[in-house]
């Protein structure tokens, strides 16, 4: 029997870029197969031919074992090709049924919409495949999980047997993985065959059937998850030999630089989101924050730089008082932040890479006299921190919102990290990013700490929190559930405090 | 460990709306009552000369007994607000504006007599044309496409309907003609907005400076110069059998032109469109997030066309009333506005027809009352009377409707990835 996809020679330039080089690729029913790869590997532009957002300069798909042309997205869902992108295709005002029939309206007589209809057809594929999901909710309401659910149910409702997904776990909480994964086993084990996209090695062993890994546009190699191992899959991803735990001496820690106490911080909703917490972090020490999201880690990090309101409590930075400060003065006295978000809080997208490098310093000499910018002073400090950072981008002049993920949050780093600073807040520093930049950002957090810099990292990859830091606090409600060395500290001990269980054999230091 | 106490926005909104109407009946009793003498009354009318509906008395009261009232209504709303609070709080906000309104006319009109139905009738005929102008603004914005030209759409309907009008000597053709005015200025903003993705601000107002130019000269040209041109049919009133005789309501509401029940009838139907069939999910997809419709097989280019086209029939239609069922003849910059007017109460009316129509009304109000004032010879300038409609306008969108919400790609051009 053919196999239900197959790709020859797909070939696809672009100005200056040869994006997909001659790939080859099998799928064969019932099977979840990986496309590995760096950002910029090619696998998105890959599955965009596939389904008909761009088409190929040379090759051609095979569905089960016929040639096909896909121009359009209507003639891929027309071959049974579905895709979830990697941004949601929702929109947002819209409830869950619009959502699903957009584009392919049950209709009543007279030319109205058969709202009923669609919401029975999204309950009967909730109920088949897993699938929990209101279809009267509106969308916006939804958390990310339930929302990727939608954009699965509207696969299945276009009876699409081949699915796609684009990086569907950069987006997901832990938790929110696990359910996804078994929502996959239950597609696969229902007929369906799977493209997973990622460039999480754990997740791609755990899933799937055949790993393709694809580098510079190119087919690098093609294995299973028996056949090999994390190791293997970074060294054909990035070309070279990966560190995957971060290589750190011990180190004595020095003076306090961060001093909470008893702060009280709200959520939006009114509510106490952060509650009454007490900690501090050393100079030349990383303090990591393990927690599931939404247990005050943002709310925290936005009352430490001044982001968000105090309730009530004190916050001490290098000896000053900055529980009311502005986020000028909080920097001003050697703070640097690596926002959660870093496309909304971190950079300004339109701006060129040379503008987002001096976002904090912009006022100061020598980048400004007086009122007046020194453009050629930004500029060369500017070229330096490229340099000095490996940010790959075309120029000091392009749109920092035109770099991949890994590249924008160097420009971050760059431009926190090239002044004195005495404390590190780094949030999430390292979601969604390939394994090359990861290995990056955790050598310079490393770096700061061997400096002498306190450095508090608030990550919801355990894995991340448990190698970097020298001492893990758990939160849970608001609350510290308790502090434990790095040294020694085991996955099920630190999961237990995250699910809000203190067993009396954590050992409490701090 | 204390924590500050913060009082949620609601509760405090709750609050400044009860002084808010403390306020209302203060000012009723500060502003009107000293002017007013102790016996004179005042005199609600509610026929009008024209009409054939069944007669009703008019209504005659002492005016300081109509303020008081008014301000005791106002008062004890605000009492109850600030006590107990209002479970619909923003009905009564309309009820305590009524109360000063009334107040206002009733002081206006003391020692004189006020048509109220004529007011009701007025208000209507002036709400209709910023009506058509709204719905052009709804069609558009809701798929995505601003469209600030419709001003120059309405302008150019209303040229067309007056020279082929007159020409034809028929106000169908007439009609026909100012919709296919409108409709090509809004097919070159299409292709501007759409195709060559032209900012859709500046796209707009160069349709309006172009449809002012070409319009004005035109008019000056020939116009003016031949009157035969510039005399067109008109549609005459359709009074609508039975209802037109219901009393006070029925000479005011049903018996018009063709122009206004369409307008009244195309409210509904694109309200009913926009939310219960295909056409009105794609678009309002379309216009929230076109790339998401695009990846479904919706053609986002073709929905933005369609729409946009669209809307300029409609405010060619609204030209078209200003010239075939009003004026019958044209002059130069007729609209005086009403497209942008219309543009405001689009957004007053959080983009749906049936909000547009209501923000329509009170724009149209406020435009009937200043008219009448004039008449009454009430002692405020006439300046600024004549300011009032735009006034509303800018309280409106200042402060009731506090933040509507935009589609979210409005004004944004879609380009394939």
């Amino acid at each position: 029997m053919p196999p239900v996809l197959e790709l020859k020679g797909i070939t696809k330039r672009f100005p200056g870029v040869l994006a997909n080089d001659h790939i080859d690729l099998r799928l064969e029913e019932g099977h979840v197969l990986s496309l590995l790869g760096e950002n910029g590997a090619g696998k998105s532009t890959l599955m965009n031919i596939l389904y008909g957002l761009y088409s190929q300069d040379e090759g051609d798909i095979y569905i089960r074992g016929e040639n096909v042309a896909i121009n359009t997205p209507n003639d891929a869902i027309r071959q049974g090709i579905g895709m979830v992108h990697q941004h949601f295709m929702l929109v947002p005002v819209l409830t869950v049924t619009e959502n699903v029939m957009l584009g392919m309206e049950s209709m009543k007589r007279a030319g109205f919409l058969d709202r009923e209809t669609s919401a029975n057809r999204i309950r009967e594929i909730s109920d088949r495949y897993g699938l929990e999901v209101d279809p009267d909710a509106v969308v916006e309401d939804l958390p990310v999980g339930i929302q990727q659910r939608v954009e699965i149910i509207k696969l299945l409702y276009r009876n699409a047997d081949i699915l796609i997904l684009d990086e569907p776990t950069a987006v997901l909480t832990p938790q929110e993985v696990e359910g996804l994964f078994d929502v996959i086993h239950t597609l696969v084990a229902l007929g369906k065959s799977v493209i997973f996209i990622s460039h999480k090695l754990k997740e791609v062993l755990e899933i799937s059937d055949r790993i393709v890994v694809l580098r510079r546009g190119r087919v690098v190699g093609s294995t299973t998850p028996v056949e090999s191992d994390e190791r293997d899959l970074a060294t054909m991803m990035v070309g070279r030999d990966v560190i995957l735990s971060v290589a750190k001496m011990p180190r004595e820690p020095e003076a306090v630089v961060l001093n909470v106490r008893s702060l009280f911080v709200r959520g939006d909703q009114a509510k106490m989101a952060v509650n009454g917490i007490s900690f501090e972090v050393r100079g030349g020490e990383i303090l990591g924050v393990a927690g599931v999201q939404g247990n005050g880690q943002t709310e925290l990090v936005e009352a430490l730089t001044g982001l968000r309101a105090v309730e009530g409590g004190r916050i001490m930075i290098a000896g000053e008082d900055t529980t009311h400060a502005s986020p000028r003065t909080i920097t001003e006295v050697g703070t640097a932040h690596i926002p959660e978000d870093r496309q909304r809080d971190g950079l300004v997208l339109d701006y060129p890479v040379e503008d987002n490098m001096i976002l904090n310093t912009y006022y100061l000499p020598p980048q400004a006299k007086g009122m007046v910018m020194q453009e050629a002073v930004i500029a060369e400090r500017a070229e330096n921190l490229v340099a000095e950072y490996d940010v790959r981008t075309p120029s000091i002049s392009t749109p920092t919102g035109n770099l991949s993920g890994g590249n924008q949050q160097k420009v971050i780093v760059a431009r926190e990290l090239s002044r004195p600073v005495r404390l590190l807040i780094a949030s999430q520093p390292t979601r969604g990013l390939d394994v090359g930049s990861i290995e990056y950002i955790h050598s310079q957090l490393v770096r700061k700490r061997d400096e002498g810099v306190a450095v508090f990292v608030i990550s919801a990859e355990l894995d991340e929190v448990m190698s970097l830091s020298d001492r893990i606090m758990v939160m849970f409600e608001g609350k510290i559930m308790g502090t434990v060395s790095a040294v020694g500290a085991t996955k099920e001990e630190l999961g237990l405090l995250m699910a809000g269980v203190a067993p009396e054999t954590a050992t409490m230091t701090s | 460990m204390t924590v500050a106490q913060v009082t949620p926005r609601s509760q405090r909104r709750a609050r400044t709306m009860g002084i808010f109407f403390c306020l209302v009946s203060l000012s009723i009793l500060l502003l009107f009552m000293p002017s007013t003498q102790p016996g004179q009354t005042t005199t609600f009318a509610f026929t009008e000369r024209s009409s054939n509906a069944l007669g009703i008395a008019d209504m005659v009261f002492r005016t300081r007994v109509g303020l008081y009232l008014m301000a005791l209504v106002a008062i004890f709303a605000g009492g109850w607000q600030l006590t107990k609070g209002f479970e619909r709080v923003n009905v009564v906000l309309g009820l305590v504006v009524g109360a000063f309104v009334l107040a206002f006319l009733a002081w206006a009109a003391r020692g004189q007599s006020m048509n109220m139905t004529g007011m009701i009738k007025s208000s209507l005929l002036r709400a209709i044309p910023i009506t058509l102008a709204a719905l052009s603004g709804v069609m558009c914005e809701r798929c995505g496409v601003v469209n600030i030209g419709i001003e120059g759409m309405m302008l150019s309907g209303a040229f067309f309907a007056a020279l082929f009008g007159s020409i034809t000597d028929s106000a169908w053709l007439g009609l026909l003609a100012a919709m296919i005015g409108g409709g090509l200025m809004a097919a070159l903003l299409a292709v501007l907005a759409i195709r060559y993705k032209v900012n859709q601000i500046i796209a707009g107002t160069a349709i309006n400076i172009l449809a002012t130019g070409l319009t004005s000269y035109f008019s000056s040209r020939y116009l003016q110069k031949y009157a035969e041109l510039n005399n067109p049919a008109t549609f005459s009133p359709i009074p609508l059998p039975g209802l037109s005789k219901i009393p006070i309501v029925g000479p005011a509401l049903f018996n018009h032109t063709l122009l206004v029940y369409l307008t009244l009838i195309l409210v509904v139907v694109i309200q009913i469109m926009l939310y219960y069939t295909r056409w009105g999910l794609r678009t309002r997809a379309v216009g929230e997030h076109p790339r998401a419709a695009d990846t479904l097989g919706v053609n986002v280019f073709l929905t933005r066309y369609v729409n946009v086209i669209s809307g300029g029939l409609i405010a060619g239609l609204g030209g078209a009333y200003l010239v075939l069922s009003s004026v019958a003849r044209f002059d130069e910059l007729m609209t005086a506005g009403k497209g942008f007017i219309g543009l405001a109460a689009m957004i007053f009316g959080k983009w749906n027809p049936v909000g547009a129509l209501g923000s329509s009304l009170i724009f149209g109000f406020a435009d009937a009352l200043q008219t009448k004032l004039a008449i009454l010879a009430v002692p405020i300038p006439s300046q600024f009377l004549l300011m009032a409609p735009y006034l509303v306008t800018i309280v409106a969108l200042a402060g009731v409707v506090g933040r509507s919400r935009t589609p979210a790609a409005d004004g944004v051009p879609y380009e394939k990835s």
